[in-house]
């Protein structure tokens, strides 16, 4: 039995990479520099579609957690778990580039009154816990199931809160649908490709990291059929990741 | 469904009553916790928004002791296993949960408004009563609703006194920015102003929201 893990992996490496490059050349020569802000304004070619892809992740993986509750595949609670691992990581970008704007553009790191900014920050400590709820969970069945329950519920409380913020504040936080529609063109064509090419960038890191747990699981499996070992569960040791 | 959630929820209580567990320590919590505002902030009376500050931080942190405990007795004496071997609706322990969670809410409330008003709230309480009650009601199904899932979620991992803080602050960061908004106008010192309205119907969507994904997701903490 052969299971090639990673199919099509070079293509879509391939293609992340030239639509990075591509957005990262519009981002330098052909959009505009701000007016108000100057180069720094750039920043938010990177910032706000970290952001959208780190928000989508998060719903995603709620979406994945509903489909393994569903089927009960193990595969879904995998997907599920490195969705909202990378996109913790892409928070955690998020939170870094958003700081250097605010302090360029409004001169502190971080502004209180800003509902975006304190949205994102509480969002992200919830899924912060993530990953000490799966550590602390022992039993794999458990683990997930848990870790689903978990997730569907944080992935509802992401469009909530947001919707929440847009609804009942005065909305001061630029927006990406207003800054690209009433700016000039380049602005939105630069933007769309800097978003495809976040979006290609999250599903390519996606897949490397589910086939190079699976290649794992699978040595793994072999090397313990090569002991003699026939007992599935044995010495793989508590990891907050899910077991293949 | 009706008999079940009533049959639980007497075994809540009486268990509350005989045991005497959750509702003095988070009122002697309270009390404690206004002490230590008293010297934190060094003053001897609040108003407006920040005394609903302090005493919404108050209630939330009492809250989270009650929320883990709620389900303590039946991780370590077996009362999960007997409920499941029962044929009932599972989401019967749901709600009898967060019934009881929301009476032991009201029940430290009962004290600790009072005592916030006598020991740190430099404006007198009584005419904005009322409006206050509605906006502790509308806070603490909020609360009721999602420290039941919180501590059905963590009560079975090992750090389960740390998961829970960790889980269930920022969950209820927005019951704690509607709650807080909508009681400081109350608490004004200059008397109390009118209740906002829009800040009272954003606690009423996110309870009727985490009620019903609670309702959905509450069935796969119980099954083993």
């Amino acid at each position: 039995m052969t299971i090639v893990y990673g199919k099509g992996l070079k293509a879509l490496s391939i293609a992340t990479v030239v639509t990075l490059l591509t957005a990262f050349t519009l981002v330098l020569t052909y959009a505009p520099v701000d007016a108000d802000q100057g180069v720094i304004q750039k920043i938010f070619y990177v910032h706000v579609p970290l952001a959208i892809v780190a928000l989508g992740g998060f719903i995603a993986g709620g979406v994945m957690a509903i489909m393994y509750l569903r089927t009960r595949e193990r595969r879904w609670d995998m997907r599920s778990y490195v969705t909202i691992h990378l996109s913790i990581v892409l928070a955690v970008g998020v939170l870094i580039t958003g700081s250097i704007w605010a302090r360029a553009s409004w001169g502190h790191w971080f502004v209180w009154d800003e509902p975006m900014l304190v949205v994102f920050l509480i969002v992200f400590l919830l899924y912060a816990t993530y990953q000490p709820l799966r550590f602390s969970i022992e039993d794999p069945d458990k683990q997930a199931r848990y870790a689903s329950v978990f997730a569907i519920t944080a992935g509802a409380f992401v469009p909530l809160c947001f919707g929440a913020v847009r609804m009942a504040e005065q909305v001061t936080h630029p927006q990406a649908a207003t800054m690209t529609t009433s700016g000039p063109g380049s602005v939105t064509v630069t933007f769309l490709v800097a978003l495809s090419a976040m979006t290609l960038l999250f599903i390519t890191l996606c897949k490397y990291e589910m086939a190079s747990k699976n290649v794992t699981a699978t040595v793994r499996r072999l090397r313990r059929r090569l002991a003699g070992d026939d007992d599935q569960l044995s010495a793989t040791g508590r990891s907050a990741a899910p077991q293949l | 469904m009706r008999a079940t959630v009533a049959a639980l929820l007497r075994k809540e209580l009486a268990l509350e009553l005989r045991t005497r567990e959750s509702v003095p320590a988070m009122v002697l919590f309270t009390v404690t916790t206004y002490v230590i505002f008293h010297f934190g902030l060094d003053r001897n009376s609040v108003e407006g928004d920040l005394a609903a500050g302090v005493l919404w931080v108050t209630l939330l942190f009492a809250a989270i002791l009650g929320i883990n405990r709620l389900f303590v007795a039946d991780h370590e004496q077996g009362g999960f296993d007997g409920f499941l071997l029962a044929p009932v609706d599972r989401t019967a322990m749901l709600v009898a949960k967060a019934v009881a969670l929301l009476a032991f809410l009201c029940l430290v409330e009962l004290v600790a408004v009072p005592a916030f008003a006598l020991l740190l709230l430099g404006p007198s309480l009584g005419q904005a009563l009322p409006e206050l009650l509605v906006v502790l009601l509308a806070a603490d199904v909020g609360i009721a609703v999602v420290g039941t899932l919180v501590a059905a979620l963590a009560i079975q991992t090992r750090a389960r006194d740390l998961m829970v803080p960790l889980l269930a602050l920022p969950l209820l960061v927005p019951v704690v920015l509607g709650a807080s908004q909508a009681s400081a106008p109350l608490l004004e010192g200059a008397g109390a102003a009118a209740l906002p309205g829009d800040w009272l119907s954003l606690l009423a969507l996110y309870d009727l929201l985490f009620a019903l994904i609670a309702y959905a997701v509450f069935d796969f903490l119980l099954e083993d």
